[in-house]
């Protein structure tokens, strides 16, 4: 299958876990890394996250293309933090410790960097778990999981059939544009990128009127098999929780109420060692 | 009084129309008029006709699409299990009716096979355990148990469908409809389709209609009754021998069965009592059989194919999709001859897709050489190989891409630059030649399939290629279309077009291919006539094929020169056809 999931079947403690409860420890979790900017919290999170990661038995070359990507990406935050607001920390935190000048509004305060130090570690706190997600949810249990956290199971069946036909849809679009660039139509970088467009309306044509043929097939198909009967349905690749998911979404929580707890004890979503 | 305690009696009777009658909400005629029709369980009904006789609809009737998804207006009776189905809601016919649609790709619901099994048990809140064993005793029925896990591209067309079916098994229907079930199969996974069908109607007593106008291979097994639709009424409904002993299929433009035609060239009358419905039942008296035999010595000996000059030449082509560990094409050798019209066959998967995607650009082979009039075509880009080698995708949808008739077809003519009064005059003469001219300021979205699949055509036609690859140019096309689109293409090999078709349909590559490439498992098998082809076994059993009738017709009769009998006939029908 063309995963868009990326889920890597290679059995272990994180893999055993239900599917909602990783959707509901994902959530908490990235919750909890994104409420607080308190460092000893996030190192825990960057600790604890790097040590499921290690459970889950998923190699760093299996995710090598995501984890560069979002590097790029956090490099990009703090950069376009650093150019647009250097003070940043100093307003945050309240106090101004100078290391070095580069002239202008761009003073190096031990704030600043202490600031970019969090919003790195927040990175580190959530991202490997996003990845861990990812990579250990099975494709079909991701609807399950949805509905099970509350969300009305029409829109989550959706969810799976769009994991369904993407595939398909991706194939189709291949095939069209092949034959309609037999017929001329042009999608190399050569062509200006108006043209281009304009291509892209030759491809699109087609596969949306094939896909709405499609969804006619697959809406009444659905119909004929009693989707929409009742209020509720069960599904074939939900499992039912075990101590392990209990445990997981009880540690999740606790993360998450720390927290808080933080925030109030601190008085405000940043914790500062300048005082 | 008595009619109606006699009704109750005879009311074994799972689906009951009476004087029934139905008109879409957007048409300003009835589609279907005073259907009168019964069906009991455990019998087998076939319901043909050809395209726009109301078949699809009369289905839609009985499983509940209408009048829950298709709105209109119903008139008389519609019962199914004793109940008027306009008092029922599609779930509660669901429970009766289980209906396996025509594209075993589309109607695949789930992530896995287990879970596209499980869809209507899920929706019916089943839980586990039962939820489980049901799934897995409807796999097992059905022979899929090993593939629970698989997603739909990692398994078969025919295996697909055997996941539908194994879809409305789970529940215990009264009724099992299935819609053109032979449609995108090949020949042997269609006959196996056919016989699994008939042993699940053995194994649950269930009522089986099948809409089909492939007739012959539906009644590779017995049918209790064909219902014979035409302009939305009911023609015949009759026993299958009964049927095909009237001219009611010719009259109204379904192909019967080939060994039928056979018989009636020859001279001999069809009579139920000969049990026409299959070639295995068809019973002849000596005298029969003697007037076959004169019939086929009288016929000249089907003249040599003459020769002609190389156009395409193909050799040791080798080719792999990127990620996967073995070749799709092992090393093909071919050539493909100035002017003739040829059939490509195979089981699905055997590499004649991309084979012809080698041949067009779309994909670049590993190994070997493509080349066309001598000329090697490696440095040709898409662009440049379209104008010698067109490409006819197999659903016109997948190629139409502009609101009017006139400017698809010039699409190609001005994506090259040609000049305005250029392209006007070359759409012109190709619309004529396509019959086109008459709609052609037409909007395409008001024209058939079988008309959309020619502005397809005549779209590639226009950039004047010496060859066309059309993919399954009459798949799901009726007998009066099929002949359309193929004598259609005919017209364009007699102005020097070779032709080269991909199809599953034996009776196409029969009727009208000169020679035929069999692929199996990304190798050429066979590169022969197509009574050849047709009469091997080994090549039949390799390539998914299916012998034809005409074959055991000619052993039925003891004419040894089976092969002969095939290709002379062939040879007088079409002289018959297109004298």
């Amino acid at each position: 299958m063309t995963n868009i999931f990326n889920y890597i079947d290679r059995p272990s403690p994180i893999h055993r876990l239900t599917g909602a409860t990783k959707l509901i420890c994902l959530l908490l979790w990235s919750f909890a890394a994104m409420s607080t900017y308190d460092t000893r919290l996030l190192v825990l999170l960057v600790v604890l996250s790097l040590l499921l990661f290690r459970i889950s038995k998923i190699r760093i070359a299996d995710v090598r293309f995501m984890l560069g990507f979002t590097a790029v990406f956090m490099l990009l935050n703090n950069l376009l933090v650093f150019l647009f607001s250097p003070q940043h920390g100093v307003e945050l935190y309240g106090t101004r410790h100078v290391l070095f000048s580069l002239g202008g509004n761009y003073v190096i305060t031990k704030e600043q960097l202490f600031y970019h130090l969090n919003l790195f570690l927040k990175y580190l706190a959530s991202i490997p778990v996003v990845l861990l997600f990812v990579c250990t949810t099975n494709p079909s249990e991701f609807a399950a999981s949805l509905n099970r956290i509350g969300v009305k199971y029409s829109i989550a069946y959706s969810v799976a059939l769009a994991l369904r036909y993407i595939p398909d849809i991706q194939r189709e679009y291949h095939e069209i544009s092949q034959a309609q660039q037999a017929r001329g139509i042009e999608m190399s970088k050569k062509e200006s990128l108006f043209r281009r467009l304009k291509s892209a309306s030759a491809i699109l044509i087609p596969l949306i009127l094939s896909s709405m043929d499609r969804i006619e097939v697959i809406s009444n198909a659905m119909e004929l098999r009693c989707f929409g009967k009742n209020k509720k349905r069960s599904w074939y690749m939900a499992r039912p929780f075990t101590k392990w998911d209990w445990l997981a979404m009880s540690g999740s929580l606790l993360l998450l109420i720390a927290a808080f707890a933080l925030n109030i004890l601190n008085g405000s979503r940043f914790w500062s060692p300048f005082l | 009084m008595a009619a109606r305690f006699f009704g109750v009696i005879m009311s074994e009777a799972i689906i009951q129309f009476e004087h029934f009658g139905f008109q879409y909400r957007a048409q300003s005629e009835p589609t279907l008029y005073d259907i009168n029709l019964s069906v009991r369980r455990g019998e087998t009904v076939l319901i043909a006709g050809p395209s726009g006789c109301g078949k699809s609809t009369l289905a839609h009737c009985i499983n509940g699409l209408i009048p829950f998804s298709y709105r209109g207006e119903m008139s008389g009776s519609l019962r199914i299990a004793g109940k008027e189905t306009k008092e029922q809601s599609i779930f509660e016919i669901s429970r009766h009716v289980g209906t396996v649609l025509q594209d075993p790709d589309g109607q695949f619901i789930g992530l896995t096979v287990a879970e596209d099994i499980a869809f209507a048990l899920e929706n019916d809140c089943v839980q586990e355990p039962e939820l489980h064993a049901r799934v897995l005793r409807a796999a097992k029925l059905v022979d899929v148990e090993d593939h629970l896990a698989h997603a739909p591209n990692e398994i078969s067309g025919g295996q697909k469908q055997r996941v539908s079916l194994a879809g409305v098994l789970v529940d215990d229907v009264d009724v099992l409809l299935f819609d053109e079930p032979l449609a995108n199969l090949d020949p042997a996974t269609g006959k196996a389709a056919i016989e699994l069908i008939e042993q699940m109607r053995q194994e649950t007593g269930a009522a089986v209609i099948i809409i089909e106008h492939r007739l012959e291979d539906v009644l590779h097994r017995d049918v209790d009754r064909i219902v014979l639709m035409g302009a939305g009424r009911i023609l015949a409904d009759t026993t299958p021998d009964a049927l095909l002993s009237g001219s009611w299929l010719r009259d109204s433009g379904i192909r019967e069965p080939l060994y039928l035609t056979a018989l009636r060239y020859a001279g001999v009358e069809i009579r139920a009592d000969m049990a026409p419905r299959s070639i295995r039942t068809l019973r002849l008296s000596e005298d029969e059989k003697a007037q076959v035999r004169a019939w086929f010595s009288a016929l000249p000996p089907a003249p040599e194919r003459a020769a002609r000059s190389p156009l395409l030449q193909a050799d040791s082509l080798r080719f792999a999709y990127p990620g996967k560990d073995h070749d799709t094409l092992k090393g093909i050798s071919l050539t493909v001859n100035e002017g003739e019209l040829l059939a490509i066959v195979g089981r699905n998967g055997a590499g004649k897709s991309t084979f012809s995607k080698v041949v067009c650009g779309f994909e670049t082979q590993q190994q070997g050489s493509l080349r066309f009039r001598g000329e090697d075509m490696a440095d040709l880009s898409i662009k440049e190989r379209a104008d010698r080698i067109g490409y006819v995708m197999q659903n016109p949808n997948q190629m139409i891409s502009k609101v009017m008739i006139f400017d698809e077809v010039a699409l190609g003519l001005r994506t090259r630059g040609v000049a305005e009064d250029e392209v006007r005059r070359r759409v012109e003469e190709t619309l004529k030649i396509c019959g086109l001219w008459p709609f052609r300021s037409w909007p395409i979205s008001a024209l058939s399939f079988g008309q959309k699949k020619r502005v397809t055509i005549a779209a590639i036609l226009v950039l004047e290629p010496d060859m066309i690859i059309l993919d399954e140019p009459t798949a799901g096309q009726d007998y009066r279309h099929y002949t359309e689109i193929m004598e259609f293409l005919l017209t364009l090999r007699k102005r020097g077009i070779t032709i080269a078709m991909i199809t599953h349909d034996m009776h196409l590559m029969l009727e009208y291919a000169e020679r035929a490439l069999v692929f199996s498992r990304g190798r050429i098998i066979a590169d022969t006539d197509c009574a050849d082809v047709l009469t091997d076994r080994s090549i039949i059993e390799e390539a998914n094929l299916k012998e034809t009738s005409l074959y055991a017709l000619a052993s039925l009769c003891a004419i040894e020169d089976g092969r002969g009998f095939v290709r002379r006939f062939i040879d007088h029908e079409r002289k018959e056809l297109r004298p």
